[in-house]
């Protein structure tokens, strides 16, 4: 008995210590929600006060509708980001069903030309691929986002991964019946993939969402930004207006967290699964 | 297989491979190549396609005589150091605590791993407005009679504010590998430590760290990579600056290409970067030998 009370016991302030430290972790996010909702003068003082005298949602109002179209930013970037996660998921499964279940000449040759990519740092083709854009005519516009996004090696590989597990047994029986292969990939492949296609899309959500280099280079034309270039902006515009900037951080952020929350299994499975991006 | 199954077979592979193979050449391999190529020359993109010159190894030659650049390897260096060490250290512990019989697993563990979905832009932001003259961490030195410094342009506290950020970011991504890692230690090896009376200590000594050295190993490289091409977070908060104190290799690549126009030099700083994570890795999958166990 005294046993039980004393595992009980040790249990209970370990939990205790895991809390502080996840309190701790959480608290610049918290901080940031209660700065958003106070008064400029409010939101210095100290100790802090976590939850605000008055609450303000006039700081919502002033970064919704104030200067910079933050409606706009966020339409661009839902723009962007489903555009180049889908044409991503679609492109990369057909690859991937490719790679993974046909033979053809050269096929080992091709994937080993796209692995030997994987590790060259975006970093490398972003001059390039401004040069490209501009003579395309593309540079300022959505697709200089979009286009790069939809072409990611990670996505093939990691289907490609998912569908090589899949025994051939199933697609075999199915060509004896005489269905083709985009019907294989369509009924069987695909639909046996769904928790791997759901982990890609919402990672790759959350990277698209965040994607901050690209934007800052390609565009020029704010009406164009996405929402963390356009972050930016209000961070140059209300400069040591504290309070805006963080309303304007919690409206970049809810997205994703909400995103987050919602398919966690699923990321979490992602993240584990990937493991090779940091 | 029928000669004319075989014919449609291949058909089918290339077809289905097509769409992401015309955005591979046109996105990738293609720029891949340019960039190569425009590594060895010299290039002000004002003077258009025209002013294209081929300069051999010049852009790695005057990489030796650019403060900028010297600066940037190092402060990467030091970045990618301790954000990679504090990065796995709060990580392991965290998942550790994780692993154990305690309340409210589900509720901590996502608390942990939150900011690892918040994007660096918004990080940012707040660590500008938590580190600001006013700002509680000012305000929480100044209880201790000290006069704080000005974090984010003080030549002894931007890199670390700079890597606080990175660490806050990335701890949780580490947790999460861990934790997986964690999970897949047989329970048995723990037993038989019992029996031999092992302390805790050694326990997690000569068991736990073993047994999760693949996910240690995992995290160095993703982690070492990721660090190499921290930007944001510099060039948001610092510029570089103070003086050069926390310019890094993406940041001085950026500044070259898109305010200086100097195409040629910033591909050739681009490659250099290819070269330390390649470097890097390459080592670590050779030492790997020595301290991961399969």
């Amino acid at each position: 008995m005294k046993h039980r009370h004393q595992r009980l016991l040790r249990t209970s302030v370990i939990s205790l210590l895991a809390g502080v430290v996840g309190l701790f972790m959480i608290m610049p996010l918290v901080w940031m929600i209660s700065a958003s909702l106070k008064s400029e003068v409010e939101v210095f003082q100290y100790p802090i006060r976590w939850i605000p005298r008055t609450i303000r949602w006039e700081n919502y109002r002033e970064v919704w509708a104030g200067v910079y179209p933050f409606g706009v930013f966020y339409l661009n970037s839902i723009k962007v980001t489903s555009l180049s996660v889908i044409g991503m998921l679609l492109t990369s499964s057909l690859a991937a069903y490719s790679f993974a279940k046909l033979k053809f000449p050269g096929r080992d040759q091709l994937f080993l030309a796209y692995l030997a990519t994987m590790m060259i740092p975006p970093q490398v083709l972003l001059v390039p691929r401004f040069l490209l854009f501009r003579n395309f005519g593309i540079l300022n516009t959505h697709w200089a986002l979009i286009l790069p996004g939809i072409f990611v090696i990670f996505g093939v590989f990691l289907m490609r991964q998912f569908f090589t597990s899949i025994p051939n047994e199933l697609s075999e029986s199915a060509i004896m019946d005489g269905a083709g292969h985009l019907t294989i990939w369509a009924r069987i492949i695909m639909p046996l993939a769904k928790p791997a296609l759901v982990s890609l899309l919402i990672v790759s959500f959350v990277w698209r969402w965040n994607e901050y280099e690209e934007p800052l280079i390609f565009l020029n034309t704010k009406e164009l930004f996405t929402i963390p270039v356009g972050m930016t902006l209000f961070m140059d515009e209300f400069e040591t207006r504290y309070s805006l900037i963080m309303a304007a951080a919690v409206s970049a952020i809810l997205p994703v967290i909400a995103v987050f929350l919602a398919g966690q299994r699923f990321f979490v499975q992602g993240v584990v699964t990937s493991g090779l991006k940091g | 297989m029928t000669g004319l199954a075989r014919r449609k077979e291949t058909l089918a592979g290339y077809l289905f491979l097509l769409p992401n193979f015309l955005g591979f050449v046109a996105f990738i391999a293609i720029p891949v190549v340019f960039s190569l190529y425009l590594a060895f020359s010299r290039w002000d993109l004002l003077s258009g396609a025209a002013g294209i010159r081929w300069n051999g190894i010049g852009n790695f030659i005057d990489m030796v005589d650019d403060p900028w650049f010297v600066d940037s390897l190092v402060n990467n260096i030091v970045y990618t150091f301790f954000a990679v060490v504090f990065s796995l250290a709060a990580g392991l512990v965290m998942a550790l605590v994780l692993n154990r019989k305690i309340y409210g697993r589900g509720v901590l563990r996502t608390m942990y791993f939150v900011p690892y979905v918040v994007s660096m832009v918004a990080i940012s932001a707040i660590w500008m407005a938590l580190l600001s003259r006013y700002g509680p961490v000012s305000e929480l030195v100044r209880r201790f009679g000290v006069d704080p410094p000005v974090w984010l342009m003080d030549p002894l506290f931007a890199m670390p504010a700079i890597i606080s950020l990175g660490v806050w970011k990335q701890a949780g991504y580490c947790m999460l590998i861990y934790l997986a890692a964690l999970q897949g230690v047989p329970k048995e090896l723990y037993e038989a430590a019992d029996v031999d009376g092992g302390s805790a200590w050694a326990k997690f000594r000569h068991v736990t760290l073993p047994m999760i050295s693949p996910a240690t190993f995992l995290l160095v490289i993703t982690q070492v990579i990721s660090s190499f091409k921290v930007f944001a977070p510099v060039q948001i908060l610092t510029q570089g600056g103070p003086g050069r104190s926390t310019t890094v290799l993406v940041y001085h690549i950026y500044r070259t290409a898109y305010q200086n126009y100097r195409m040629g030099y910033a591909s050739a700083m681009a490659w250099v970067l290819f070269a330390l994570i390649f470097i890097v890795t390459i080592i670590q999958w050779q030492g790997q030998k020595r301290w991961v166990n399969y």
